[in-house]
């Protein structure tokens, strides 16, 4: 966890955030703290409360307790100064299916009573381009590709020059390429200065753009930081494969590292200061028949897997 | 004149409020459900603003609607009648002039009328994110407030009901007008724009956009 920032540094701060749902709790004491100038992975698989906190943030959905701060000021009393400066793509496409996907923006664009008539189409253009729907931009929006209606999404939170942009899935629904294009988007973004709150249930997809990530795991958070600090703290394991295993274990054990047996195998987290060519020497002298020995687990994929769980199940 | 007239008592009932159903009922229910309302509110609409859009939208809509039947009717009486000085229900005559204004007071009267079901509707859209149950609902209200307006038993609150004075625009056809249906309608719908809007309002402004 990398030190507080001051309130008006943080792009997105909340404190004790929770929501609940009847008698489910999909937020639970969440204290987020977004920097500024970051572009920050909102990490965490199906149903553990991302859409949810995104909603509360932008004063869609209203907390059932805590308070937030967005761009400094209080969220969602101050919803009138901050939205205009926040673009926003929330659960997937909303789009008007019986417009042209230009007329969904001008659309969009006229809602905000802040935005001047004069510049929309240059604007509206402007974000068409941006998000590679130009040519299809006078096309039925009903008829668009899941991932064209993924874009058209984009381009409206990209009608304005935004200070921070929250992106809820950008990725959800497009093919590899735009996914591609989505993190150059989001590169391009960040370069200009702008704040960018990405969420994903994959961490692959957005690993390589991120230079902060918060992991949630069942509404609460469970790692947050810069993504070397969360790298430093994805403790790597030893694996030993022996016949010995319970001997090898009582060696690790010395070296105060609690091991797991199975099989032929025996696994134990390893600690900092920990030297595994020590380790094996250890083992040789003491008649461990070491068959061999790897060092796993210290990507930062492995380590989001080991915070979130590996199977299939989504919380409930 | 009278084929307006006749094409107006024929629609109030039915025609009417079924539009303003669909109208209306969808204002809100039908963005939730397209999903576009999150996108309204974080662009931002602002809340309160987006309600009141709607509501004149949906107002402005049964007013062409209205203007559609009381043309046609006097384009199709045009056609089937002869031309000329228009008998009214007193018995006095009007000339074109006398006849065009009293088309527009006649059309305006039914879209007042009609202004107390565009709230309820509103509000009815507020609750839901299916606008064809809020169409539905809308629907329902005005047939059974009719309904409940022909039950004798129900006299006590037949003044009460938002469809009361639905009909009382024939008094707009009398010379010299008179004015009492307009008016107290004008006060009963005022009533339901103020509660039903009211309710309305505080629905949405505290309501979690969750679609
Ligand atoms: N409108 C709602 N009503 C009831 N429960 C909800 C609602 N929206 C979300 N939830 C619940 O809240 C939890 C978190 O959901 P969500 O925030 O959508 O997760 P994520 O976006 O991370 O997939 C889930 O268990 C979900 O079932
Ligand atoms: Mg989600």
């Amino acid at each position: 966890m990398s030190g507080t920032v001051a309130p008006a540094d943080a792009a997105i701060r909340t404190r004790g955030l929770g929501k609940r749902f009847g008698r489910q709790r999909a937020v639970a004491d969440l204290d987020l703290e977004v920097p500024r100038g970051a572009v920050f992975g909102f990490l965490g698989p199906n149903g553990s409360g991302k859409t949810t906190t995104i909603r509360m943030l932008l004063g869609l959905a209203r907390p059932s307790s805590g308070d937030i701060h967005v761009l400094g000021e209080p969220m969602p009393h101050a919803l009138r100064s901050v939205l205009p400066r926040v673009g926003a793509l929330v659960e997937g496409p909303s789009i008007y299916p019986f417009l042209s996907g230009r007329a969904n923006l001008h659309r969009l664009d006229a809602a905000d009573p802040g935005s001047a008539a004069r510049s929309r189409p240059a604007r509206v253009d402007g974000a068409l381009e941006r998000v590679g729907l130009t040519a299809a931009a006078g096309k039925r929006a009903g008829a668009y590709s899941l991932g064209m209606k993924q874009r058209l999404g984009l381009a409206a939170a990209l009608l304005a020059p935004r200070e921070l942009l929250v992106l809820d899935e950008p990725t959800n629904g497009l093919d590899p390429q735009g996914t591609r294009e989505v993190r150059g988007l989001i590169r391009s973004l960040a370069a200009d200065g702008t704040t960018v709150f990405v969420s994903s249930h994959l961490l692959a997809e957005i690993e390589q753009v991120c230079t902060h990530a918060a992991v949630m795991r069942a509404g609460r958070l469970v790692a947050q930081g810069s993504l070397d600090d969360l790298r430093r703290a994805a403790r790597a394991r030893i694996v030993v494969r022996t016949p010995d295993a319970a001997d090898a274990a009582t060696v690790l054990g010395i070296h105060r590292i609690t091991a797991a047996i199975a099989g032929d195998s025996i696994t134990g987290e390893l600690p900092e200061e920990a030297v595994v060519e020590d380790l094996v020497r250890a083992l040789v002298e003491a008649g461990v028949r070491v068959r061999g020995v790897s060092v796993e687990g210290d990507s930062l994929e492995d380590r989001f897997v080991a915070l979130t769980g590996e199977g299939f199940d989504v919380a409930g | 004149m009278f084929v307006a007239f006749t094409a107006l008592t024929v629609s109030i009932p039915l025609f009417l409020p079924l539009t303003i159903g669909v109208v209306a009922g969808d204002t809100i229910a039908g963005e939730a459900s397209l999903g576009t309302l999150r996108a309204l509110l974080i662009a931002p609409a602002g809340r309160l603003r987006l309600l009141i859009v709607k509501y004149v939208g949906a107002l402005a809509f049964a007013a062409a609607a209205t203007g559609v039947i009381v043309l046609a009717g006097v384009g199709v009486g045009a056609l089937l009648f002869p031309v000329g000085r228009v008998t009214l229900l007193s018995g006095d005559t009007v000339d074109a002039g006398g006849f065009a204004a009293r088309a527009a007071l006649l059309a305006l009267y039914v879209v007042l009328s009609l202004s107390g079901l565009c709230a309820i509707g509103l509000f009815i859209s507020t609750l839901t994110t299916i606008p064809v149950g809020a169409m539905a609902a809308t629907v329902v209200v005005a047939g059974a407030s009719q309904i409940a307006d022909a039950l004798p038993q129900l006299d006590a609150i037949h003044a009460w009901l938002p469809t009361h004075y639905w009909f009382g625009f024939g008094d707009l056809l009398r010379d010299p007008l008179v004015w009492d249906s307009f008016g107290v309608n004008g006060w009963l719908q005022l009533g339901y724009v103020v509660v039903f809007g009211g309710l309305a309002i505080w629905r949405f402004l505290t309501k979690d956009a969750l679609s």
